[in-house]
């Protein structure tokens, strides 16, 4: 799709050759170029500025390592720093706690909030023996309660049967007494999608908050998002504050700089990817993962890491 | 409407903060066309053309800037839209990535060419997601539009076939082939899309009279590759942009108008079946305005 950041660098710092330092003067075009990959990556404007401006502080002055290029030593901080950026210390859910385990999905329309909720039912079941139940909070788009209905029965999990003329706050308190009653530990309440601009909505999610106290509010965010990312993401935590993202369709060429995004103005980090349509297709966040795709990179770094 | 507002402000900003269109002037509309959505490159590409605009003006009195940006938006949204003698019923494929609102998009316009007294079939061609077909048929229902499925499961291209046989011999005039959300990478997915394209060509020539892409107006750049690979499988003739009610731009459809040079005839504005409005690249240029 683009070419990698790694080889636009080396391009840049071809002229450089012999170097030993990274210096105002000789890391300008790179940083340049570092801006661009970010920006193709979907990262916001803004953000950019902030990273980039970072990227500066850390690698000026540095001694060029042995086996690098400048170009590689320069990919090799944006790397780096990416990483940290991304990461955080909570990635997983910690599943020991009360139970049961209540998880609220929320976002815009489309992003992949209820194929999440199924996902992680199925994940959490496989990876901590959870019995999990999934409830359809919905009411809005048509067949919505039905999708949830029937990725349960693929994955043979039950889901609670609400119906498109109850209110989505009584469905997620019925719901929940409903999990405690029949001794489920893990529930997940699908939402519908709505614009963060959507007073209305946006009250609605506060509503089912304060009735069923979710220990995780995952914000489901599509890999391909662009520029909006950053208001939507911040619209969202500020209205519920979010626990953390599921960044959704990572299984196409997107970059996902999205994600950083996100983490920048809310400080809330990607605990799980979607890797497809399937209920299996869903991975625990690795930060420099996404940091290289991010970057448009793949094996550079591999070489880079062992330097 | 915050960052309508927000860049609405920020162009009157640009115009008022500067007394003439200088390099700083050029520097600042970069920022504003990259926020929303337009992309590095075509930005760049975009700016070029308005300097020159300028410069054959001869003027660089910032109030005239609007003008000059409404003007070249609707230059580059120019793509005729490819119109061919029809013989009814008009077959319309849409297609798309996952979750940018095609199904949606489908009773929209079912709803409106019902409306201009058109008989509409739709066809469930997505047997894949779960309840796809069931929203697909409460739509139709909604709409008063004639409905075909063949159930979950089945082959899209069977259901395609059938469904053109059906408005074919039932007198339809439209027939709105709905198709599974796929990601443009998926070889398989994309090999499927060319098989219903052409067991319709087969049952009725001529047909699919129309592929329209359904991009979502919150998609960075991977709309550019979406358009091309879409492109190159099946042929993209037009775009619908949806969810333009929210806050995002939706400037990668300029992006899109510069590469490929598409037509962008319809934005979806909300959930509702009312919610289709055509696209035009003046009040396009005016909202990125925010005018
Ligand atoms: N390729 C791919 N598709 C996905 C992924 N996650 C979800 N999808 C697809 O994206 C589309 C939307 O997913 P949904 O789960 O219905 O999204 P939602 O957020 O619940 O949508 P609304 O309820 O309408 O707001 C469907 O076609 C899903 O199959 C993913 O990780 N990869
Ligand atoms: N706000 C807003 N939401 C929209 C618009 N168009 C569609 N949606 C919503 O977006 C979500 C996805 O729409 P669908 O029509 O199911 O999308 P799709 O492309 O058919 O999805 P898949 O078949 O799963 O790939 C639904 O919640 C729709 O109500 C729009 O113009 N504005
Ligand atoms: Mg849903
Ligand atoms: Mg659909």
């Amino acid at each position: 799709m683009f070419e990698s950041l790694s080889d636009r660098l080396e391009s840049v710092f071809k002229r450089f050759k012999g170097q030993g330092r990274l210096t105002e003067e000789n890391i300008q075009e790179g940083l340049r170029e570092v801006r661009l990959a970010l920006l193709e990556a979907d990262v916001n404007f803004k953000v950019v500025k902030q990273f980039v401006d970072r990227v500066r502080e850390k690698a000026l002055g540095q001694d060029v390592q042995g086996s690098l290029t400048p170009g590689q030593q320069v990919v090799k901080v944006v790397h780096d720093e990416l990483v940290e950026l991304l990461g955080g210390k909570t990635s997983a859910f910690d599943v020991k706690g009360s139970k049961p385990l209540t998880v609220m999905m929320v976002g815009l329309q489309g992003s992949g909030k209820t194929t999440s909720a199924g996902k992680l039912a199925l994940y959490l079941r496989r990876e901590h023996k959870m019995k999990p139940f999934l409830v359809p909070a919905d009411v809005y788009r048509p067949a919505a309660i039905d999708q949830l209905t029937k990725l349960g029965a693929q994955i043979d999990v039950p889901v609670y049967p609400s119906s498109t003329d109850m209110n989505p706050v009584d469905i997620c308190r019925d719901a929940l007494q409903v999990a405690k009653d029949k001794g489920y530990d893990l529930v997940l309440f699908d939402t519908a999608g709505r614009l963060h601009i959507d007073e209305r909505l946006m009250e609605e999610l506060a509503n089912i908050k304060a009735a069923v106290s979710p220990r995780e509010i995952l914000f489901v965010a599509d890999a391909m998002t662009g520029q909006d990312a950053v208001n939507v993401a911040q619209s969202f935590d500020a209205k519920l504050e979010i626990s953390g993202v599921v960044l959704t369709k990572m299984d196409g060429d997107a970059r996902g700089g999205a994600a950083l995004s996100i983490k920048s103005v809310t400080g809330k980090s990607v605990k799980f990817v979607g890797m497809g349509e399937k209920l299996s297709e869903m991975e625990v966040f690795h930060p420099d993962r996404i940091a290289s795709r991010i970057l448009g990179m793949g094996d550079v770094l591999t070489l880079i890491e062992k330097a | 409407e915050k960052t309508k507002e927000q860049i609405s402000k920020r162009i009157e900003g640009l115009m008022a903060s500067h007394s003439k269109i200088d390099e700083s002037f050029w520097e600042e509309l970069e920022e504003i066309l990259i926020m929303a959505d337009v992309g590095f490159e075509p930005s760049m590409k975009l700016i070029e053309r308005l300097r020159d605009r300028v410069r054959k003006a001869g003027t660089d009195d910032p109030a005239r800037f609007k003008e000059f940006l409404r003007e070249e938006l609707e230059t580059i949204f120019k793509a005729p839209k490819r119109i061919t003698a029809i013989n009814p019923p008009e077959v319309v494929m849409m297609i798309g990535v996952n979750g940018v609102g095609k199904t949606t998009t489908i009773a929209k316009l079912a709803y409106r060419a019902q409306m201009q007294g058109r008989r509409v079939l739709i066809a469930a061609g997505d047997t894949f997601r779960a309840a796809a077909i069931e929203q697909l048929e409460i739509w139709a229902k909604r709409v008063g539009a004639g409905f075909y499925s063949k159930g979950a499961g089945a082959d899209p291209a069977a259901v395609a076939f059938e469904a053109v046989d059906k408005a074919v011999s039932e007198g339809y005039d439209l027939l709105l082939l709905d198709t599974a959300g796929r990601l443009h990478t998926k070889i398989n997915l994309m090999e499927e899309l060319k098989k219903i394209q052409r067991v319709c060509g087969k049952k009725h020539p001529g047909s699919p009279h129309r592929s329209i892409l359904v991009v979502d107006a919150t998609t960075g750049q991977n709309a550019l590759q979406q358009a091309k690979l879409f492109g190159e499988a099946v042929g993209v003739d037009e775009i619908i942009l949806t969810k333009l009610d929210g806050t995002a731009k939706g400037g990668i459809v300029v992006a899109i108008a510069l590469e490929h040079a598409l037509p962008i005839t319809f934005v979806g504005l909300g959930e509702k079946m009312e919610d289709l409005r055509p696209f035009n690249g003046k009040d396009f240029a005016q909202a990125l305005l925010g005018t």
